[in-house]
């Protein structure tokens, strides 16, 4: 909106809003900032069991290393127990399952929104369905099959599981964004002589972007962020992040380290910190750009 | 285009799709048909570190031949569906015959296992969708309005509770309303309660579910909205501040019909990933309040023992819940679709 | 080509004498797997099993074994030659019938193995148990002290003891307990029931005969002693319990022997609370003389669609990664109440050592306590929030139960 709007707005409407955006920011925020902090205590400063303003000056990790700040927990998770290994594997998750659901998702959606044949709407529409399953529905089915076949345990077998269920979502984003390129584009090409996959790969492509790092970036947190299928699919040695955060809290017979747990997850919020930083524009202007027609 | 065009630009995502979600669907409808067979019983004395006991095993030759015969296992057809695990359409029925108000009537049916999932799954689905689209969108138009050095700054704090990874965001919030925690320290505070404890009471274990869900989708709507709000038509607008609409007016007639669209996309996302609500229940350690149906398949799956077919049920159970709840969208969808193509 | 091959093999089986000179001592040819669960006791077993030579060693331990062993075990060939289990969760292998009959390879190769390792079932030994555990009493001497009681041998004592340590202002919830909705509740029932003398099931058949007056009984002690637990209790699993009695907030709890030697190691807590730390057996409820407790053991299995050479290899690797010689570590010694010939208890086994001797009952055996453990553990917690009574909770359980039963076809 323009700024001669904005001057105009009356003094009530200006702090409502303000303290509207300030409450806002510290339910958003706080939260992150509350665990980064606790994450440098020991547990029973974390989780100020005994008194809570523990948590904030650090009373027993005081007692216990002499400064109220301690980076035990971090040397625990990634020296001690090699966390970075898990965030190896993440990344190396998150990269494959991107490419490749991007690319087939590209391919996939841009037919989708150039045929107009009435089974377009029955794929879409069962698209949605599998949108909609619950996950753990699923895994139940893989198990059997994949310890059969000799896969299970495997980062590849995790990542092509990953793009499947990633599918239907990048398809309908990236199908109502082809709907708003206009097909005069790659029809003339198709006039010109070229094939549809060359129209698409000089016509279409180049124009694309907005849209696909949209849609990628939804398909980075879904593989970073898997929780069910990773811990069920991967080999201890394989863990990405998420399970293994899971795995440090620990099980009835034993003690988790929760700190460990406490610094992993800070560790492992930081990389998606970052990338909306530097991805916030693009989330916008993709969404802008019409991958949200719905 | 053509068929074979569409087919040879479509074959892998379909072949994606085919193969790690329409068969394990078939299998597990197939497993929810099917149990195991009936195991023969014999009587046996184990020993161990602790000695000697008398006990019972499955015979498992006998049980061997009968696999063999019809490794599938026994056809037990819809009677899983019925039994008390799932639909329990004989304990619904008593319990209609028994109770003589409805209250009783879904009291009753608020103690079998089915139905309290759902109940749960209903209610969070249908509170948290509409509130955190609200938010979502009070949100966005508070954030546009912002100066823009500032708006680039609330984008990514916003944003945060979206992306960061649901288990983990549960997590935090779960150590946070501890009754010693910062949270519930100040809720106990603010209800001058020492002794108030979201943890132990099931409507407010509910509410901080619920106020999860809120926090952690409504960013979802938010950048939706705001992409949706910087298409706004300027002169659309500038006609109705003309004609001397009020701040509000221009919200109801111009920004919010712009947005319906992306409003219907908001709920069509949400209502699916609300109904299959999971990360906070574990987070929260909430099973004593409330089991959401995807809640219900993990604990059949993770048990001493596990419960395959039943939990196969619940999953198809579940399939066929997210069918009823998206119909309405779907028929819109099928209308645009004809509508567009025409 | 063919001298090449002989070449290879003469280094192989040089390298595998020499670990054997090394100490090492195991020399296997063919492949080994090993799923289990993850705790420290556990781990040591694991890293046993990969210094065997010759063949590869894989492990896979984690939280989430149960959900995988089986189906990972049920494949020809399986992917996993070898499961640790407990004796809970050993049924749920026996039922599908994945795991091998070993009485040859002990005749064979377990010579080190105590008789009392061997789990027999109907005569044929199904697996070799390394460890054992069982809950007992973990209190606070120094609270005691003060209240002027003995520790409690009983339930009752116990709750007598709370009211007094809630009446003289020391402690507000000064009981503890793994109460938390699901498999620890469950347990807890568990314990009780038996203490009281109860079966869970008909003897030999699989009713339930849970619904009864030891039934009700046992829910109401129960419910008694939440009375002095945090108010959260049903969301507290062993850690969250553990770590109210590091922050003091606990005097009287029943926790895993498992957990005793390391609980007051961690970071922060008071010498308050470490020199009042102290444990005892198991306490006996509603005048039995019974403990109410459960015994348990940790032990490996061999899976059954594997190769004869790959069942010979996991035996052997399992056996020498459990070999007396490891108990020469402290730190492995202190890890567990070990099974293994030459262990001599520690101050942490105490709990665990009475247990046994106070002929505590084990965890049952039967192939369908998993599925009555699950229907308690979904059951009863609205018992314990005093939604609906001690009796409807029970003929929820057995009604849970028998629905699960009967598509699991034991009914």
């Amino acid at each position: 909106m323009s700024t001669s709007v904005k001057d105009r707005k009356p003094l009530g409407l200006k702090i409502g809003l303000w303290a509207f955006v300030g409450i806002w920011f510290v339910c958003a925020a706080f939260p992150f900032f509350w665990t980064l902090w606790g994450s440098f205590k020991v547990e029973l400063d974390f989780f100020s069991i005994a008194d809570w303003t523990n948590a904030i000056f650090g009373r027993n990790t005081a007692d216990t290393y002499g400064t109220p700040f301690t980076l035990a927990g971090y040397d625990g998770a990634f020296v001690q127990e090699g966390f970075w290994r898990n965030g190896i594997n993440t990344m190396i998750v998150c990269l494959c399952v991107v490419t490749i659901s991007l690319t087939i998702g590209t391919l996939g959606g841009y037919a989708l929104s150039r045929s107009g044949q009435k089974y377009v709407f029955w794929l879409l529409i069962t698209a949605l369905m599998f949108r909609a399953l619950p996950q753990v529905a699923l895994v139940s089915g893989y198990l059997p099959v994949f310890f059969d076949w000799n896969v299970w345990g495997y980062l590849p077998t995790a990542i092509i599981v990953l793009v499947a269920i990633n599918q239907p979502f990048t398809l309908w984003m990236l199908h109502s964004f082809f709907e708003s390129i206009p097909k005069d584009l790659d029809e003339a090409a198709k006039v010109d002589g070229c094939t549809q996959f060359q129209a698409f790969r000089h016509v279409i492509i180049p124009v694309m972007w907005p849209g696909v790092i949209t849609t990628g970036l939804f398909s980075f947190l879904l593989a970073y962020n898997d929780f069910i299928v990773t811990s069920l699919i991967l080999n201890e040695s394989n863990r990405t992040m998420v399970p293994q955060i899971a795995a440090f809290l620990g099980t009835t017979y034993t003690e988790g380290n929760v700190m460990f747990a406490v610094a992993a997850v800070v560790s492992a919020t930081v990389p998606l910190f970052i990338l909306v930083m530097f991805f916030q524009r693009q989330i916008v202007s993709g969404l802008t750009a019409g991958a949200v027609k719905g | 285009m053509k068929h074979r065009t569409f087919f040879w630009f479509f074959a892998p995502t379909a072949a994606a799709m085919l193969l790690f979600i329409a068969f394990p669907i078939v299998s597990v409808v197939m497993q929810s048909l099917f149990v195991p067979h009936e195991a023969v019983l014999i009587e046996s004395e184990n020993c161990g570190p602790f000695g000697c006991t008398k006990s019972t095993t499955v015979d498992q030759s006998a049980t061997e031949q009968l696999r063999a015969e019809k490794p599938l296992g026994r056809f037990a057809g819809l009677s899983i569906y019925t039994d008390r695990g799932h639909l329990a359409f004989a304990e619904v029925a008593e319990a209609w015959r028994t109770s003589d108000s409805i209250g009783a009537f879904f009291k009753e049916l608020s103690d079998l296992p089915f139905y309290r999932a759902m109940g749960f799954t209903l209610t969070y689905t249908f509170v948290c969708t509409p509130l955190l689209i609200i938010l979502g969108f009070a949100i966005a138009v508070a954030v546009n309005s912002l100066h823009r050095r500032l708006k680039g700054l609330m984008i990514f704090f916003s944003l945060l509770p979206m992306i960061v990874t649901p288990l983990i965001g549960s997590l935090i919030l779960f150590w946070m309303i501890d009754s010693r925690g910062v949270l519930g320290q100040l809720i106990a505070y603010l209800a001058d309660d020492p002794s108030l404890s979201l943890k132990a009471s099931t409507p407010l274990m509910w509410m901080s579910l619920i106020v999860y869900g809120i926090w952690s989708s409504a960013p979802f709507a938010f950048v939706v909205f705001y992409a949706g709000l910087q298409t706004v038509p300027q002169d659309t607008l500038e006609s109705a501040q003309i004609d001397g609409a009020t701040r509000w007016q221009q919200i109801r007639f111009v920004v919010i019909p712009h947005l319906a669209p992306l409003v219907t996309f908001v709920a069509l996302i949400q209502l699916m990933d609300n109904f299959r609500v999971l990360e906070p229940i574990i987070g929260f350690q909430a099973e004593a309040h409330a089991q959401s149906l995807s809640s219900f398949i993990i604990s059949d799956l993770s048990g001493e023992t596990q419960q395959l077919s039943s939990a196969a049920t619940t999953s198809v159970l579940t399939i066929i819940g997210v069918a009823i709840l998206l119909s309405p969208v779907l028929v819109r969808t099928w209308r645009d679709f004809r509508g567009g193509a025409h | 080509m063919f001298l090449k091959k002989i070449a290879m093999a003469s280094v192989v089986s040089l390298l595998g004498s020499t670990a054997f000179a090394a100490g090492h001592g195991c020399s296997i040819d063919a492949r080994v797997s090993i799923v289990g669960n993850e705790f420290p006791a556990i781990q040591t077993v694991g890293a046993g099993a990969t210094e065997c030579t010759g063949g590869e060693v894989s492990k896979n331990l984690t939280a989430d074994h149960q959900k995988i062993n089986l189906a990972g075990m049920q494949g020809n060939p399986a992917e996993y030659t070898t499961a640790i289990v407990a004796n809970s969760s050993i049924v749920a292998l026996m039922n599908d019938d994945v795991i091998r009959p070993l009485d040859d390879l002990v005749a064979k190769h377990g010579k080190d193995l105590k008789q009392n390792q061997l789990i027999t079932i109907n005569g044929k030994v199904m697996a070799v148990a390394f460890m054992a555990n069982a809950q007992h009493l973990v209190y606070r001497a120094d609270v005691l002290e003060k209240i002027g009681m003995e520790p409690p041998k009983t339930y009752e004592d116990m709750l007598a003891a709370a009211k007094k340590i809630r009446d003289m202002g020391i402690m507000e919830n000064p009981v503890g307990g793994a109460y938390k909705a699901g498999w620890n509740l469950a347990q807890e029932f568990n314990n009780m029931f038996l203490g009281m003398g109860g079966q869970h099931f008909e003897a030999g058949t699989a009713n339930p005969s849970i619904n009864n007056e030891m039934g009700v009984k046992t829910l109401n002690m129960m419910k008694a002693l939440s009375e002095y637990m945090n108010p959260d209790f049903l969301t507290h699993d062993s850690n969250a319990t553990n770590a109210e009695y590091r922050a003091g907030n606990v005097a009287l709890m029943n926790m895993w022997g498992s957990r005793a030697a390391t609980l007051v190691d961690a970071e922060g807590v008071s010498d308050e609370v470490k020199n009042g730390f102290a444990i005892a057996g198991p306490m006996t409820v509603g005048g039995g003389d019974q403990a109410a407790s459960t015994l348990w053991w940790d032990g490996w299995t061999v899976a059954k669609n594997v190769s004869d050479a790959e069942a010979e290899a996991t035996f052997i690797a399992m056996t020498h990664a459990i070999r007396p010689a490891i108990l020469e570590d402290g730190e492995v010694a202190k890890q567990a109440v070990w099974l293994i010939d030459g262990y001599s208890p520690t101050d942490a086994a105490v709990g665990v050592f009475a247990a046994a001797q106070m002929n505590t009952t084990p965890y049952p055996m039967l192939p369908y306590m998993g599925l009555m453990h699950t229907a308690l553990g979904a059951e009863l917690a609205d018992f314990m929030q005093g939604k609906e009574s001690a009796e409807q909770a029970l003929a929820d359980v057995e009604a849970a139960y028998m629905a699960a039963a009967k598509e699991k076809g034991f009914l």
